[in-house]
């Protein structure tokens, strides 16, 4: 249509017309399609890694927090009791064996074998079902049995990224590594876990608890936390009242008092998550729409200079025979085909966007065909409300003197 | 004997100016037959732009009254005098006053799309006007492209193109050399003989009103003669 010719005529003003409409729908075209790949993300990749499904973690304090927990309770985490062994031992004494029960402690320690040394190895001391609870699958050799961890054998399993920093090419399978001075035999490789947000989840060594290995990531006896797998939710959350009861009472707790130690579970994070994407579509549609408010002022004044200029024009269309409402339709087509136009180009800088972030950051990216959807109809929107006012004017010019105007 | 096309009694235009009032019809009282060919005339002033506004409908008199084609059109609404002029006036502007960012044919196709017609059969008629005034080998040539001449006639396929009860030229040479000129009047005088058309026509040069047959001169807002060119 004449519209489209107009546009290409007037490139300039076309493309200033175009911005506010391009960049509100830009950002909500990338923020959308970003925010709904860390949502997949978190859910299926992220929650599940960290923390497993239906899995709780009995900590001293929570491990994640949403936002500066504040001096004073910091102080107070400082000041509740440690995890000891024994609260395992209670804790897989009190629940029935179809649940998974083990202790994780952990700490950065030194690793060296010959002459390569590395100085940031995660090293865990373990109990036996650690690695089932996380799902690791041996690779190579197998992992440490109950008598081993009786008898406080200083053997370690190790990630995949250890393996082939210390031994590139070679089978590590009965071989040495010293880690933070003492001699482990390895007896096994775990599969590749893979990493989150770039971090590499193959970097670690795990050894029994009760083996040289208890030195180097805790006091005596303490440990940084007992993990419980169920086989269902029902059975988790029936479990954590379970672990919370004999935790109190194990703790010396009086009724009124609060918990002094935290019961973990992957729902921790993906509701810290919650909150962080629920800030974000929050101020989403306020950036959205500051940008369309302006874009469709910039509209708008376009479009009325636009009429100023082509006065003489709408008095020939209507010595033609056009009506008002010929003419009104006439200009809203044009304001709404610069609006949608903005959009559309937004639409597709959005996702080339979307698609930047995802290449340079491990952030994932989801398209969402509700948004382009929303998208295009801001995008017409925009154009009819930013015109009404320019195309009405037009409408109600008077032909003579529209016909004498030069 | 047959309606006048035109019939005007007692017309009247009066425009407020600064705090004033200024009378720039006062009262005209005219009667056109169909198939004349009348030259309105008179000085600047006089009030011929207003009483060819009027009689175009872009405008409505103050008091008065106005038949076009029978029908009273001196009380309508914007948008029944919107149709009236698509339907029964045929304009030609000094000045041209075509699209300049659409050819020739859509120009000519313009009233045809205010009139509502499907696309095939406008550009049907389109053609078809754009023929009769000789330009059926420039119909996708844009303003730009054409002469004034050729301007001119595709102003005049487009004042056609409803078949109008009145074509209303409004100083058609004005913005034309004197051979062009004369181009442009033979196809005036050619329509209003073998199509019967009415035309009124004004304008300010004693050699155009020449073609017509008959001259309507005005002064101060009234008719002052109305003379048949003698045969």
């Amino acid at each position: 249509m004449l519209a489209l010719g107009t546009i290409r005529a007037q490139k300039l003003k076309s493309f200033f017309s175009l911005i506010g409409a391009f960049i509100g729908v830009m950002f909500l075209i990338a923020v959308v399609s970003i925010v709904k790949g860390m949502d997949k993300y978190v859910q299926e990749d992220f929650a599940a890694k960290i923390f497993g499904i239906n899995t709780f973690t009995v900590n001293r304090r929570p491990g994640v927090q949403f936002g500066n927990p504040g001096d004073a309770t910091r102080r107070a985490w400082r000041r509740r009791p440690q995890l000891y062994e024994d609260d395992f031992h209670a804790i897989r004494a009190a629940l029935p064996s179809d649940y998974l029960v083990a202790i994780e402690s952990s700490n950065q320690a030194e690793g060296v074998v010959g002459t390569k040394h590395s100085a940031y190895i995660q090293v865990s001391g373990v109990s036996e079902d650690l690695f089932k609870i996380r799902d690791y699958r041996i690779a190579d050799g197998r992992i440490f049995t109950p008598e081993e961890i009786n008898h406080s054998a200083n053997v370690v399993v190790i990630g995949t990224d250890v393996a082939d920093s210390f031994f590139t090419g070679e089978d590590p399978v009965g071989r040495t590594i010293r880690i933070a001075g003492f001699p482990y035999t390895v007896i096994g490789v775990v599969e590749k876990q893979g990493n989150v947000f770039g971090f590499s989840l193959d970097r670690f060594a795990i050894a029994p608890y009760t083996s040289e290995i208890k030195k180097v990531v805790n006091p005596h006896k303490v440990v940084d936390g007992i993990i419980v797998k169920a086989q269902s939710d029902a059975m988790m959350k029936a479990a954590m009242d379970r672990v919370e009861g004999l935790m109190r009472s194990r703790h010396h707790l009086r009724p009124q008092e609060d918990d002094d130690f935290h019961l973990d579970t992957q729902e921790d994070v993906l509701s810290f998550w919650a909150k962080i994407s629920k800030v974000l579509y929050t101020a989403l549609p306020l950036l959205v729409g500051v940008s369309l408010v302006v874009g469709g002022i910039v509209i708008m004044n376009i479009m009325l200079m636009a009429v100023a200029e082509r006065t003489r024009e709408i008095g020939v269309r209507k010595s033609l025979g056009a009506r008002r409402r010929d003419i009104l339709a006439q200009f809203l087509v044009e304001a709404a085909t610069l609006s949608t136009t903005g959009a559309a180009l937004g639409i597709l800088a959005g996702l080339g966007l979307a698609r930047l972030v995802k290449a340079v950051s491990p952030l994932p990216m989801g398209v969402s065909p509700l948004s382009i959807v929303l998208g295009i109809a801001l995008g017409i929107g925009v154009g009819v409300i930013a015109g009404v006012y320019p195309a009405s004017r037009a409408a109600k010019l008077d032909p003579v003197a529209a016909l004498r105007f030069e | 004997m047959s309606e006048p096309v035109i019939r005007t009694v007692g017309l009247t235009r009066d425009y407020p100016m600064g705090g004033e009032t200024v009378r720039a019809l006062r009262g005209v009282d005219l009667e056109i037959q169909p198939n004349e060919y009348v030259a309105i005339m008179g000085p600047s002033g006089s009030g011929k732009s207003t009483l060819m506004n009027l009689i175009g409908c872009l405008d409505t008199p103050t008091s008065g009254q106005y038949w076009l084609a029978g029908t009273e059109v001196s009380r309508m609404t914007d948008d029944e005098l919107a149709r009236v002029r698509n339907r029964q006036i045929g304009f030609v502007f000094q000045t041209f006053n075509l699209l300049p960012r659409a050819t020739a044919l859509h120009n000519v196709e313009l009233p045809l799309v205010y009139a509502g017609l499907p696309a095939r059969e406008r550009r049907r008629q389109a053609e078809q006007a754009l023929a009769s005034v000789g330009l059926g080998d420039r119909m996708e040539h844009r303003p730009a492209e054409l002469s004034g001449g050729q301007r001119q006639r595709v102003a005049i396929a487009r004042a056609l193109v409803t078949e109008p009860s009145i074509i209303l030229a409004d100083e058609p040479t004005g913005n034309l050399d004197s051979t062009t000129s004369e181009e442009i009047m033979k196809i005036l005088e050619e329509l209003h003989r073998t199509r019967g058309q009415t035309i009124v026509m004004v304008t300010h040069e004693a050699d155009i009103a020449r073609h017509a047959e008959r001259v309507v001169t005005l002064h101060d807002g009234v008719v002052s003669s109305d003379r048949l060119k003698a045969a």
